[in-house]
């Protein structure tokens, strides 16, 4: 089951975007801007993380995850060290996403060249 | 001596359309006019390590061809005048490096090659030159990573968004023939009615395409039927509507005679959207196929058309409007009547 | 009966009667590919703590790098564009997406050398996203301590 709600959750998400890029004009990455500031501050308000137990990985893959792991990684931190948690908290939670995506991104660029369109 | 018969038009006199070259990219060689074009090209990197490279390479091709196929040498021709659609005009100003012709570029966006007939055309009927090659190129690859997104980006694209075409066109113009007449020009202005969809070309091009068809009809007391075709150069379908509507707003039925380049250069089934588009886009489709048409004398007057949208990355990121520009050339076979 | 088309009311006739793609569907594909590329994410997850043993966080970590290899490798591979083309946001969100609009640029303006072109644009769609992400946690941070 929790498969299906992975599924169900995280097309929902994808959806909502859809609706953005159809409806509006709003470039791809004016959208995505808006998918993580969206999941940092529904985190804030607690209303996130029901959504994350619940729907598990349809909640954590879409951007708005990534900024839930900001969000968490930031205000765990401090509550643990005060202020300096809260600046290096999130960086410090989402840092293996960030270097994979630096990492791979480079790697990609290094091994592949892009291709016309047909 | 040109006459002007009215605030923007002027009748040209002994002004000759001599011969053309082209090379296109694949899918434009799929296209209708695939077996006119001088070269069709698999690759479209055309040898070269940077599609910037590939179009500048097209580009002195283009005009090689078109020169060789007038039956003269580099060293015959007054002048080229050129453009094309990346920053600085490179493809055109590193083409002209290795050809040795006195050069002026020039940038109209996707109007460029009529603006450059135009200016041709006007120079050698002063008797201020014999000859003159006016050229143009564009390349899907170089537009697309210097306008929009990277290729391999994952997003999709919008039903009225066009394809930029792998196409680079010359136009040898000489003060004797044979050749098809150059027989007037009308200039275009600028018109902006506040588009900022830069997805939406055609929209934005449409009422400027209008403007100098109308001013044109107008200044020369020419009815459309005149004309056999009014070629437009990169309305695409969306936009070619609404031009023809615009047109009839102001009592001109262009539906009958009218085509449009951005049209005809693809297969009729090829995953477009509105159409193709580019400053090569005219070049060619006039290059290859309409300017041999109206030499057989299966056409005999032809209007050329090409239309622009004078937008940069930048003016849109701003929040600018898109203005539209068109030129317009006319073109008769046979003797000066 | 058509309006006599005026600079002042063009925009609005053409965003009218331009030519729009299907909604429903739209809505359909994007969430069908997004809805998979997700279930693929809780697949990860539960490989990452029932075989590897990992704790949920680090098996979440474990499913995001993943999926980002897999966006750097279909992008790379000249794949991802054509995905693209038919899931639109389902292919945008999901944090394929992310690593694509990384990957995209940095393969693009390789020809500009390795350090201005794949350096420099590599974030230049994903820039953005870190920028205001990261200012936001901070925000978040202050928050978590003050309430």
């Amino acid at each position: 089951m929790d498969y299906v709600y992975a599924f169900l959750v995280g097309g929902a998400i994808c959806a909502v975007g859809q609706v953005l890029i159809s409806k509006t004009n709003l470039t791809p990455a004016r959208i995505l801007v808006m998918y993580v500031s969206a999941g940092v501050i529904l985190t804030v308000l607690g209303l996130y993380q029901p959504l994350a137990d619940f729907g598990g990985a349809g909640a954590t893959v879409p951007l708005s995850g990534f900024g839930f792991s900001l969000a968490k990684g930031a205000m765990e931190a401090a509550q643990q060290e005060g202020i300096a948690g809260a600046i290096t908290g999130g960086l410090s939670k989402t840092a293996a996403g960030i270097t994979a995506a630096v990492l791979f991104g480079y790697l990609a660029a290094v091994l592949f060249n892009p291709k016309s369109k047909k | 001596m040109s006459r002007r018969t009215g605030k923007r038009t002027f009748a040209l006199t002994g002004v000759y359309a001599v011969a053309a070259g082209t090379v296109v990219g694949d899918m434009e060689g799929k296209g209708p006019f695939g077996p006119y074009y001088d070269r069709v090209l698999k690759d479209d990197l055309f040898g070269e390590k940077t599609w910037e490279k590939a179009e500048s390479k097209m580009f002195q091709f283009a005009v090689d061809k078109a020169i060789e196929k007038a039956g003269l040498k580099t060293g015959d021709v007054d002048c080229l005048i050129g453009g094309d659609l990346l920053n600085q005009i490179i493809s055109s100003s590193f083409a002209a490096r290795e050809l040795h012709i006195p050069y002026l570029g020039i940038y109209g966006a996707c109007s460029t090659f009529s603006e450059a007939t135009l200016l041709g055309g006007l120079l050698i009927d002063s008797r201020s030159m014999d000859c003159a090659v006016c050229a143009t190129s564009t390349h899907f690859s170089t537009a697309e990573r210097q306008y929009r997104m990277p290729l391999e980006l994952g997003t999709g694209r919008t039903p009225t968004a066009q394809r930029t075409t792998t196409a680079a066109g010359a136009c040898v113009l000489r003060s004797r023939g044979p050749g098809v007449r150059v027989t007037g020009c009308t200039l275009g202005e600028i018109v902006d009615w506040h588009i900022k969809d830069a997805n939406n070309m055609g929209a934005a091009m449409a009422p400027a395409a209008a403007d100098t068809i109308a001013a044109h009809l107008l200044e020369t007391e020419r009815a459309p039927g005149y004309y056999d075709c009014i070629l437009t150069g990169d309305l695409g379908h969306h936009g070619s509507e609404v031009a023809i509507k615009l047109l009839r707003q102001r009592g001109f039925d262009i539906s009958k005679n009218h085509a449009d380049c951005g049209i005809e250069i693809y297969p009729a089934d090829a995953d477009v959207q509105s159409g193709g588009s580019g400053c090569g886009c005219s070049a060619v489709v006039f290059g290859a196929f309409y300017l041999k048409e109206l030499m057989n004398g299966r056409i005999n007057r032809l209007l050329l058309v090409s239309t622009g949208a004078l937008l940069s990355p930048t003016s849109t990121l701003q929040g600018e409007t898109i203005p539209g520009i068109a030129h317009a050339v006319a073109f008769e076979s046979g003797e000066e009547g | 009966m058509d309006p006599t088309l005026r600079p002042e009311n063009y925009d609005a006739y053409i965003q009218k009667n331009m030519p729009k793609s299907n909604l429903i569907w739209d809505l359909a594909r994007a969430f069908f590919v997004g809805g998979l590329i997700c279930t693929l994410g809780q697949g990860l997850n539960a490989l990452g703590m029932e075989v590897f043993k990992l704790s949920e966080d680090q098996a979440g970590m474990l499913s995001i790098v993943v999926l980002i290899f897999l966006g750097a490798l279909l992008t790379g591979l000249g794949v991802y564009d054509v995905l693209g083309k038919f899931a639109g946001a389902g292919s945008i969100v999901p944090i394929t997406g992310f690593a694509n609009s990384i990957v995209a640029p940095a393969m693009e303006f390789k020809r500009e050398g390795y350090v201005l072109g794949v350096g420099a644009k590599m974030f230049a769609i994903a820039g953005p996203v870190l920028v205001y992400g990261t200012i936001l946690s901070v925000a978040a941070g202050i928050a978590a301590l003050l309430f």
